[in-house]
Parts: structure tokens; C-alpha cells; sequence
């Protein structure tokens, strides 16, 4: 019983790092159609600059919102390209987007060995060990599920509550309508971009302490964030978000009760028969 | 001042020309319709209008408080009637986005206000669709197909909020409306578009006597 209490909550806390990847995938997806690859690299990025603004002295919570604010701004610049630098570029189609992103993750790789080396890196997180209902979980993890969850909440009220959420809503609804009333859409699309860019930020500094971070975890985090994002059609943030969670959980479960080796391809697994299931719901 | 002037306009889409040599005019507080069959050019001019897309050559001078109730009414399905509306104000800033006047202008959108866009029918939507024009306070309307797929009755009721909000706001409309009778009705002034050049145009009650626009436009088809 312990076990169980244990592996949820550390699932929990793995799985809402996927969610806050999936929820970047989706704010993107949602206002531009563009499925971004890069979204794992904004993560590892601020990861790695969180690691340098730690060891430089910085103190906790500074250098993180460091790492996010990078993530941000990566995700801006991943925007810019994507939609063209100015108000009139026609952009990319989303199908050559989808390839610009994959080459600007692999791009941010280059850029990150040259940085940062290969070699793995890590900084420590909430320290210790707490003890729930008998289960004992590392701190660092209801320390993830505690900063992940009012993001969420944030998030769903930004998008319910404000008019400048509603807008980017707007853009997804309907792109036409959207420039009718005046709405610039591809300003809309960089918030969104940027807004990604720091939920994916977000994931790699907050869940760091606890897996280590070199330059191509983006793979797995792309992987499960894709796979939790794809669950909701891209498009529906609850649903990613539930998508995250679960996946999460069913890895932790998954190596905690039978190996640890196969945590990936439980994501890759789930994603195939979610994306074959659809595809023979559209038929 | 005039709401809108357009003097020779010619737009081509890879190569085709939808629009050639255009000559229309709305005076401010003037109602004109732009009549037409499909693919006379309508919808491009309206696009042009709203600079979405560039003309070959002509120019265009348009009100900057021009607003525009799309084909096909365009909602944003997932957003609830209010939010819709409070878009419709996006260029005005968040102070005046306020949709209380516009439910006392439109009062059959009150019960509707918290329901889903997607989920009404096409005449609450083209409702709600004026409605989100008017929230830009504008001095014109840029109308496009307001009768398209709507029951008659449904079309006499929007037509009679048009009518109102031209002859007591002093709104400038124009309507483009293959509804040749309602738009002749509804409207001073009249222009017919074919094959994207204006064909004839003057006061509605003369294009309403003329053969070619009675044969062509009000005939037994067009009832």
C-alpha cells in the first residue's frame, strides 16, 4: 500500500512535467496549427541555464525563473521563424513548420554542447524526504505537483477569465472571424509561441533535481508530452493535461512494479493506438 | 467625408480577374447595396475592403470605423454569445468592451448571451454577428449576405434591425445581398455587379423598374 501511494506521487509529480510540455504543445497547436518539435529544447535550455545561474551564485527561485524566462524567449524566437518576422510574412504551412521546429531542436542541441558539454547535469531541488499516508517520496516531488498545479489553474482562468485569452481561444476558433473584428493573429501566435516556451521552461527547471538533464532529454520529454497532447486531439488543454498525469503514473507504475527500462515506450505505445484509434475514427 | 470610396479597383487571383475597374461610393449615413449573382465578385470586394486581400490596382479609401458582418456569419463556435460580442470591441480597448448597450440595442440576444455560438441557429447567429460588428462602434456596416440560408421570417426581422440602425443612428450600410428585392427594399442606392465589373447603378426605386434588373434579379425565381 505504501509502494502505491508512493508511486503515484512520484508519478504525479513526473507526470506534470509531461503535462506542462503537453499544455505548451497545445497553446501553440491550438493558435497557429503548428505541432512544435522544439518544445522539449525549451525545457532542456532552461534547464541548463538554471544549472549556470545556480552555480554562479544565484539564488533558488531567481535562477529558475531565469531558466523560464529563456524558455520564453526560445519559444519566441522558435515563433518568429515559424510565422515570419513581420506583420504581413504569409508564414510557413503548419506541415513546414513542423519540420522548422524539428530542425531548430536540433539546432538547439548544437547549441547546447557548445554551452553546456554532453555530459549530464543536474541541481539540487527541495532536499529530503516526506512521509505521506506511510509512503515516503522525495520532497522535490509534491514540490512539482504543488508549483504545476496553480499553473494549471492559472492558465485555465487566463484562458476563461481575460480577454486577452479569449482572443487566443479566438484564433483557434476561428482564424477568419478572428481578423474580422481586428484581432492580429500572428501576434497572437508568438504569445502563444512564448507562452509554450515557458510551460515547456517551466518542465525542465522544475523536474531537473530529479531526472538529470543533458542536451537530448528533449527526446522523452517531447515523446510524453506529444503522447499526453495528442490524447486531447492537440487542441484540448484539460485533456493533456490528464493525458500527462496518467502517463506519468503509469510509467512509475510500470518501473516500479516491473522494470525500469521501458518507461518510453509506454509512452510510445499509448500514443500509437491513441493516433491509430483516431485515425480510424476520422475514416 | 464619404464611409467608403472605391475607384477603380481590379483584383486578380492567380491570374483570373474577379475584380475589374470598380466605381463604388457610400456616402456617410447612406445605405447601398451591391447586388450580384455567385461569383460576380461580391466577396472579393468586401475582402478588399477589409484589406484582406491586395488589390492589382484602384484605390480604396474606407472609414476607419468600418465594420463588417462576414458571410456565412463566422462565429467563434466555442465562445459563448458575450464572448463573441466582447471581440467585436477587440480594436477598442478593454474599456469599452462592455456589452450592456448592445443588449439593450439587441434584446433578443439577452437569453442567448451565455450560450455557446456553435450551438445557435443560423438566424440568433447572424444576429449575434451584427451584433459583434456593432460592438466596434462603428459608422459603417459592411454586410455581407445577410439573408443567405435564413427563413424569410427570420430575414425580415434582421432587416428590420438593419433598417433601424441606419434611419435612427444614422449608420452607414453597405449591404451585399443576392436577395435582389430585400436589397432594393432596404437600401437608397444600389449597384450590380457582374462578372467583377459594375454593370449599373443609382437610387434603388429606379433599378427597381428597370428591365434588366427585373428580368435578371427580381423575376419569378427571385420571389
Amino acid at each position: 500500500m505504501s509502494d502505491l501511494v508512493g508511486y503515484l506521487l512520484t508519478g504525479l509529480g513526473i507526470g506534470s512535467g509531461f503535462a506542462l510540455v503537453a499544455s505548451g504543445l497545445v497553446a501553440i497547436h491550438r493558435v497557429t496549427r503548428v505541432v512544435n518539435f522544439a518544445q522539449g529544447a525549451f525545457a532542456v535550455l532552461a534547464a541548463m541555464l538554471t544549472s549556470t545561474l545556480l552555480a554562479a551564485g544565484l539564488p533558488h527561485g531567481l535562477a529558475e525563473v531565469g531558466g523560464v524566462a529563456l524558455g520564453a524567449a526560445a519559444g519566441l524566437l522558435t515563433g518568429l521563424i515559424v510565422l515570419g518576422p513581420r506583420r504581413d510574412s504569409p508564414g510557413t504551412t503548419p506541415g513546414t513548420a513542423l519540420i522548422v521546429t524539428l530542425g531548430l531542436g536540433v539546432l538547439a542541441y548544437a547549441i547546447e554542447v557548445l554551452i553546456w558539454g554532453d555530459q549530464p547535469r543536474s541541481f539540487p531541488g527541495v532536499p529530503g524526504v516526506a512521509e505521506i499516508a506511510s509512503a515516503r517520496v522525495p520532497a522535490h516531488y509534491l514540490l512539482i505537483i504543488g508549483v504545476a498545479a496553480p499553473v494549471f489553474l492559472l492558465m485555465a482562468l487566463f484562458f476563461a477569465r481575460t480577454d486577452l485569452g479569449k482572443a487566443l481561444s479566438a484564433c483557434a476558433s476561428n482564424r477568419y472571424a478572428a481578423r474580422v473584428v481586428g484581432i492580429d493573429v500572428r501576434r497572437m501566435g508568438l504569445l502563444a509561441f512564448a507562452l509554450g516556451g515557458a510551460l515547456g521552461g517551466l518542465a525542465g527547471v522544475l523536474t531537473t533535481p530529479v531526472q538529470q538533464v543533458t542536451f537530448d532529454s528533449d527526446v522523452t520529454l517531447i515523446v510524453n508530452g506529444f503522447a499526453a497532447a495528442v490524447l486531447g486531439g492537440l487542441t484540448r488543454p484539460v485533456v493533456a493535461l490528464g493525458g500527462g498525469l496518467l502517463l506519468g503514473v503509469t510509467q512509475t507504475l510500470a518501473a516500479g512494479y516491473g522494470g525500469g527500462a521501458y518507461q518510453v515506450e509506454v509512452a510510445l505505445v499509448l500514443m500509437l493506438t491513441v493516433m491509430i484509434v483516431q485515425a480510424a475514427r476520422a475514416r | 467625408m464619404t464611409a467608403v470610396e472605391v475607384t477603380g479597383l481590379t483584383v486578380r487571383y492567380d491570374g483570373a480577374t474577379a475584380l475589374d475597374g470598380v466605381d463604388l461610393t457610400v456616402a456617410d449615413h447612406q445605405a447601398v447595396a451591391l447586388i450580384g449573382a455567385n461569383g460576380a465578385g461580391k466577396s472579393t470586394l468586401v475582402k478588399a475592403l477589409s484589406g484582406l486581400v491586395r488589390p492589382a490596382s484602384g484605390t480604396i479609401t474606407v472609414n476607419d470605423r468600418l465594420a463588417q458582418v462576414p458571410e456565412g456569419r463566422e462565429m467563434f463556435p466555442d465562445l459563448t454569445v458575450d464572448d463573441n460580442l466582447r471581440l467585436g470591441a477587440w480594436r477598442r480597448g478593454r474599456r469599452n468592451r462592455d456589452t450592456q448597450r448592445l443588449y439593450e440595442l439587441l434584446p433578443d440576444l439577452v437569453p442567448l448571451r451565455n450560450r455557446k455560438a456553435g450551438a445557435l441557429s443560423g438566424g440568433q447567429q447572424q444576429m449575434v454577428a451584427i451584433g459583434r460588428a456593432l460592438m466596434a462602434d462603428p459608422e459603417i456596416l459592411v454586410v455581407d449576405e445577410l439573408s443567405l440560408g435564413l427563413a424569410p421570417l427570420i430575414v425580415g426581422t434582421l432587416a428590420a434591425h438593419l433598417r433601424a440602425l441606419h434611419t435612427d443612428r444614422g449608420l452607414a450600410v453597405l449591404l451585399i445581398e443576392q436577395n435582389a428585392r430585400l436589397a432594393l427594399d432596404l437600401c437608397d442606392h444600389a449597384y450590380v455587379l457582374e462578372a467583377g465589373r459594375i454593370v449599373l447603378h443609382g437610387p434603388s426605386a429606379e433599378l427597381a423598374r428597370d428591365p434588366r434588373v427585373t428580368d435578371a434579379y427580381l423575376g419569378a425565381g427571385h420571389e
